[in-house]
């Protein structure tokens, strides 16, 4: 038996297993930290910075930081959640998230923590940039204006579903999703049983013809908030 | 000559203004209504998913947002071969239409048409707006305000929300009623059936009183359009196509809706972003046509609620069994309607189907679909052609008040006319234009497929087109 690692967020003592992360940790003791990139089951990836928190007195993304012995984690603190939301504000602006008509919306993370994080109107100027919907697939759609590059489906497509559909291409603010086929999502064998299309936190990546199937009111976030107790996880949702 | 100008019009959905030429003799030479907005819903939808239209093109309008979710539902049920909705699904979607039917008639009626007609045209404009009806019949108005609040809980109940709800899918619904929210509805209904009817009382006496004044306001022969049932009723969710000439006689009838552009065409003015539908058959000039309660009053054969039918006997006795020409019997027609849809409503909510849980079905998939309903303010025309990766290539619409555009305008000149023509003008007398134009209950902003809260202003150009006079909301004339 191997010796657990005591350490504390918010002043809550913990004891993780070793070789979890701070985020694994935390979900398993009850404790939410905010985040989107990070998808329980695949490998850290630690893109997004929404699961910031302070370790020690430094800042790190929790769902790519082991907890060391002693180790003293904020988390729920107000210049943290304000980070946050910074991020999230800017995730916002550098796409063109339309929620009033976005069939993702009361399902989005994206969009529920912008609710839990209060964020009523951006304070950045919107980049409106011009990007594309590939619809070429028979089952699926990408709308690119709707991506968050937070590569939970290029690793889904990869680690659960055993394919490698999707991928990064270009640098900086010229990065976005690609897929593995000279035109489009047709020319993949991206299907809509895969897991990767429930990984997108976001109305990107969508099975076509689903659409507002579910009414107002009945819609993942429309029940509790997301990181609240209740919440429930991606896929798993009616 | 001398230009006049109205800007903004107020107590009307959307911006839009008024203009009107006079000679040296300060006569009226024309007059014009200007629609100033340009929102561009038809190019921007082009390559986005055809199950979003419902959603997407509702935001058209915060008025009755409904009537473009379900004439996009319509015609993308026809998409997914799905038109043959099952009966909870159609009854739904009714409920949806006669909640929103009734929400929307209240506002115009209480909030935005009551002032002029209380208080006189040319009354006090410190008084002539629904606080001044408020300080006066403060019984009036809370009945106003809930029969609005009615109808919206009854658009919550079936759509998901108040307004921008999401009920009608492509080929049917995504919820039925609760029991618990059936009961809900029907403890008030019986009550918002009694009101409906005062304001009917309201608007008929007002009418009839003042028979003499509408008969010289605004009256004006035109042919009219709408849907109509196979049995030739009134239907305001779906039908066919029928159209009636000044004297009443049945231009087309049962037109299928998939063909309305056999019998309608669109003309485009360079000082309007609203265009100007017309009967193809008599052409731009002879065309043009009115939609709206007052025209689907005088294309109906029957009402098929008992309350509305009495009431439809009535109205048709006025004018003698041919069609209603006056302008200001809108409000009559609109209050009949009012009576009508909360009929309805009650009727729907004593119905089981709407506790059904078969709510989507789906056909052969078809790549080209026109959707038409009734609107509040005339019949909505949706028309789209979806490729084969679901991806939308062309939309069309052609909504109520664009096809109620040369009526008004005609309502305007012959306003003004009578009105404006050689006299000293006030705001008083600029008011009449307003009344015009409000009888039609025109959304400004679903016209241009447009933005905003209606103000209008009316302009005064002389011979030379030097600006001479223009009155604005909450601007002096200068």
């Amino acid at each position: 038996m191997t010796d657990k690692i005591l350490f504390t967020i918010d002043g809550v003592e913990l004891a993780a297993e070793p070789g979890q992360t701070i985020i694994e940790a935390a979900d398993a003791a009850g404790i939410y930290i905010p985040r989107l990139c990070h998808q329980p089951g695949l490998n850290p990836f630690g893109s997004c910075r929404v699961c910031t928190v302070r370790c020690n007195g430094r800042p790190c993304s929790a769902c790519t930081q082991p907890p060391a012995p002693g180790m003293v984690v904020e988390n729920d603190v107000p210049d943290l959640q304000a980070l946050r939301a910074e991020l999230v504000e800017m995730l916002f602006v550098e796409g063109n998230h339309f929620c009033m008509f976005c069939e993702k919306s009361g399902r989005c993370e994206l969009q529920a923590l912008a609710y839990r994080f209060g964020i009523l109107a951006p304070r950045l100027d919107y980049c409106w940039p011009q990007r594309e919907v590939d619809m070429s697939h028979p089952d699926l759609l990408i709308d690119h204006n709707r991506c968050i590059l937070c590569a939970r489906c290029v690793r889904t497509s990869q680690q659960v579903d055993g394919k490698n559909v999707f991928q990064f291409i270009g640098r900086g603010t010229k990065k976005r999703l690609a897929v593995n086929s000279r035109a489009s999502l047709a020319g993949t064998d991206a299907a809509a049983a895969d897991a990767a299309v429930a990984a997108c936190p976001v109305g990107a990546l969508l099975k076509k013809r689903v659409g507002y199937a579910v009414p107002m009111g009945r819609r993942r976030f429309d029940k509790v908030p997301i990181g609240s107790p209740g919440d429930i996880a991606p896929g798993q949702e009616q | 000559m001398t230009r006049l100008v109205i800007e903004p019009v107020t107590r009307v959905e959307g911006h839009g203004k008024v203009s009107i030429l006079l000679d040296e003799r300060n006569r009226v030479q024309q007059a014009r209504l200007h629609i100033v907005e340009f929102r561009g819903f038809e190019r921007f939808i082009q390559g986005r998913p055809f199950w979003e239209m419902p959603v997407v093109v509702q935001r058209l309008c915060g008025i009755c947002p409904v009537s473009h979710h379900l004439a996009a539902a319509k015609a993308m049920d026809r998409i997914v071969g799905g038109e043959r909705l099952t009966p909870t699904a159609e009854k739904m979607r009714r409920l949806m239409h006669y909640g929103q039917m009734f929400q929307s008639h209240s506002l115009h009626f209480f909030h935005l048409a009551s002032p002029d007609l209380l208080f006189g045209f040319g009354a006090d404009v410190g008084k002539r707006n629904v606080l001044g009806v408020a300080a006066l019949h403060p019984e009036l108005v809370r009945q106003g305000i809930l029969m609005r609040k009615y109808g919206q809980e009854v658009i919550q109940a079936t759509a998901g929300r108040k307004i921008h709800g999401t009920g009608a899918i492509p080929g049917g619904v995504n919820k039925n009623l609760s029991i618990a929210e059936r009961d809900e509805l029907l403890a008030d209904v019986e009550q918002m059936v009694t009101w409906a009817q005062s304001a009917l009382q309201l608007a008929k006496d007002y009418t009839l009183t003042n028979l003499e004044l509408a008969q010289g306001f605004g009256d004006f022969d035109s042919n009219y359009l709408g849907l109509v049932r196979a049995d030739g009723a009134l239907d305001l969710y779906d039908g066919g196509i029928r159209a009636k000439d000044k004297a009443g006689v049945v231009l087309f009838d049962h037109l299928d809706n998939q063909r309305y552009r056999d019998v309608i065409a669109e003309e485009v003015r360079s000082w309007s972003y609203m265009k100007f539908p017309f009967l193809k058959a008599l052409g731009p000039a002879n065309g043009w046509y009115r939609v709206g309660p007052l025209a689907r009053l005088n294309i109906c054969s029957s009402i098929d609620t008992p309350l509305a039918e009495a009431a439809r006997a009535e109205f048709v006795r006025i004018s003698g069994g041919k069609p209603n020409n006056l302008t200001l019997a809108y409000h009559w027609a609109r209050m009949i309607e009012t009576v009508h849809a909360i009929e309805k409503v009650r009727l729907l909510l004593h119905d089981a189907d709407l506790q059904g849980t078969d709510l989507v079905t789906s056909g052969e998939r078809r790549e080209e679909a026109v959707g038409i309903i009734e609107a509040p303010r005339g019949t909505l025309i949706h028309h789209y052609k979806v490729d084969r990766d679901d991806r939308v290539t062309m939309c069309n619409l052609i909504v109520s008040t664009t096809n109620n555009n040369e009526a008004m305008n005609r309502a305007v000149t012959s306003v003004a006319r009578k009105y404006l023509s050689g006299v000293e003008i006030t705001e008083g007398l600029l008011n009449h234009v307003e009344v015009a134009i409000r009888a039609y209950d025109p959304c400004l902003s679903c016209a241009t497929h447009a933005l905003g809260q209606m103000p209008l202003q009316i302009e005064l150009f002389d011979a030379a087109g030097r600006l001479l006079h223009r009155m604005a909301k909450g601007m002096a004339a200068r």
